[in-house]
């Protein structure tokens, strides 16, 4: 069985406190526990440091793999105990840019002055450029696609016996379309998501705030059921909620949504802390 | 059909809203989108035309030179910045499919995409009377 936890649901910054402790103020981290147990993280956003806590002594390697570098995915690195232990071995993936490679970008915020401890001192890090190509992490084959969002940014489609995983967790596939959803050969992340068992998508806004924020690489939770619907996936998990969202505005924009679109698939509002199980 | 890359979806997007007429071929040079602006300049809208081979887009307007010779497609600016990986310009005669002989100069450049992933070439283009 596959395991797919969340640990950090919100979007582009933390916001922690009484009103958001249902769905979580930790920005973005998912943990995929594959049937043989392998260990692949998706994002260091702050709900890393938790899940190391909860693997710490438990696991020999661990891969990481990031979506892109905007602060809210990769905040919590930092502070990713396996990453200062000997014993685990950690494989950090993730997109280049056209001029820097990843270790180069990721020096970046792992470097003094925004962080006191080099990348270069960590005891057993690997740092792997995303191919284009799908490639192979133990028992799971995995393809990385560069989606739709500021900066390199890539979607992950992980596969492995029990069936497939998509995420995307930064994504404005309705960016400049007339209509939404266009094709499917031209809207962004289709081939992540196309029948995936759980997808794991943006729903950062609602349709009054996109309107004032298009082309910030975010999605409208109607976007993301729309998406969702194209792809054919059988469930939607909506994901980066908007830092200034309560747990209630979070249940009545999606209820509302639901009511309105009654996608064939079921949805849940991701929720720090769920559990979903594959296989 | 197999999605687009992000960087040819995000061209058509552009390219959806310009005033300039544009032509986007992919690596194998079907012409995967053509504009409003670009769909008067032919006499054909892409609603009804779709994708097309490069051998087909490239026969369909009988271009030719300022002297009234024929152009090889292979000599075309969109064919050459996809074959050579560089800029290429021009100007000649088309016949759109309304019939009318029009002059044009198009200005075609490769798209290079992250990791350097040849994805195609884009041409601008626009009547230029001799």
């Amino acid at each position: 069985m596959t395991r797919v936890t969340l640990w950090g649901t919100r979007g582009s910054l933390a916001a922690p406190g009484a009103d958001t402790a249902r769905y979580g103020g930790n920005t973005a981290c998912v943990e995929v526990r594959g049937p043989a147990g392998s260990v692949l993280v998706l994002d260091a956003g702050t709900g890393i440091r938790p899940l190391g806590n909860a693997l710490q002594g438990r696991v020999a390697r661990i891969h990481l793999l990031l979506s892109h570098l905007h602060m809210d995915h990769i905040q919590g690195l930092g502070f990713f105990n396996p990453l200062h232990d000997p014993d685990v071995e950690v494989h950090i993936w993730g997109p280049g840019s056209t001029t820097l490679d990843l270790k180069t970008r990721l020096n970046r915020y792992l470097s003094p002055p925004l962080f006191p401890v080099h990348l270069r001192d960590l005891p057993r890090l690997t740092v792997h450029e995303v191919p284009p190509a799908s490639f192979a992490i133990e028992e799971f084959r995995i393809t990385a696609r560069l989606v739709c969002h500021p900066g390199p940014t890539v979607g992950y489609r992980l596969e492995c016996a029990d069936g497939v995983v998509a995420y995307l967790s930064d994504h404005e596939p309705a960016l400049g379309a007339r209509t939404f959803p266009q094709a499917a050969d031209w809207t962004s992340g289709f081939e992540i998501a196309r029948d995936a068992d759980l997808l794991i998508h943006d729903a950062q806004y609602t349709d009054e705030e996109y309107a004032r924020r298009v082309g910030w690489g975010h999605s409208r939770i109607a976007d993301a059921l729309r998406f969702a619907t194209l792809a054919r996936v059988r469930k939607l998990v909506t994901f980066h909620h908007d830092p200034e969202h309560s747990d209630a505005d979070i249940e009545r924009l999606t209820e509302s949504a639901l009511a309105r679109q009654q996608p064939p698939f079921p949805v849940v509002a991701g929720a720090e802390g769920t559990t979903f199980e594959l296989g | 059909m197999a999605e687009k890359a992000i960087e040819v979806i995000l061209t058509r997007q552009l390219a959806s809203y310009l005033a300039v007429p544009i032509f986007i071929v992919d690596e194998a040079g079907v012409l995967v989108y053509y504009n409003e602006p670009a769909e008067k300049v032919l006499g054909l809208r892409f609603e009804d035309t779709g994708e097309m081979s490069q051998e087909r887009w490239s026969n369909l307007f009988e271009q030719k030179d300022d002297h009234g010779n024929p152009i090889p497609a292979s000599a075309l600016p969109l064919a050459q910045a996809l074959r050579h990986g560089r800029p290429a310009h021009g100007a000649f005669w088309i016949r759109g499919l309304d019939g009318q002989p029009r002059r044009i100069a198009v200005t075609a450049f490769p798209l290079i995409g992250q990791a350097r992933r040849n994805l195609g070439a884009i041409a601008l283009f626009w009547e230029a009377p001799a």
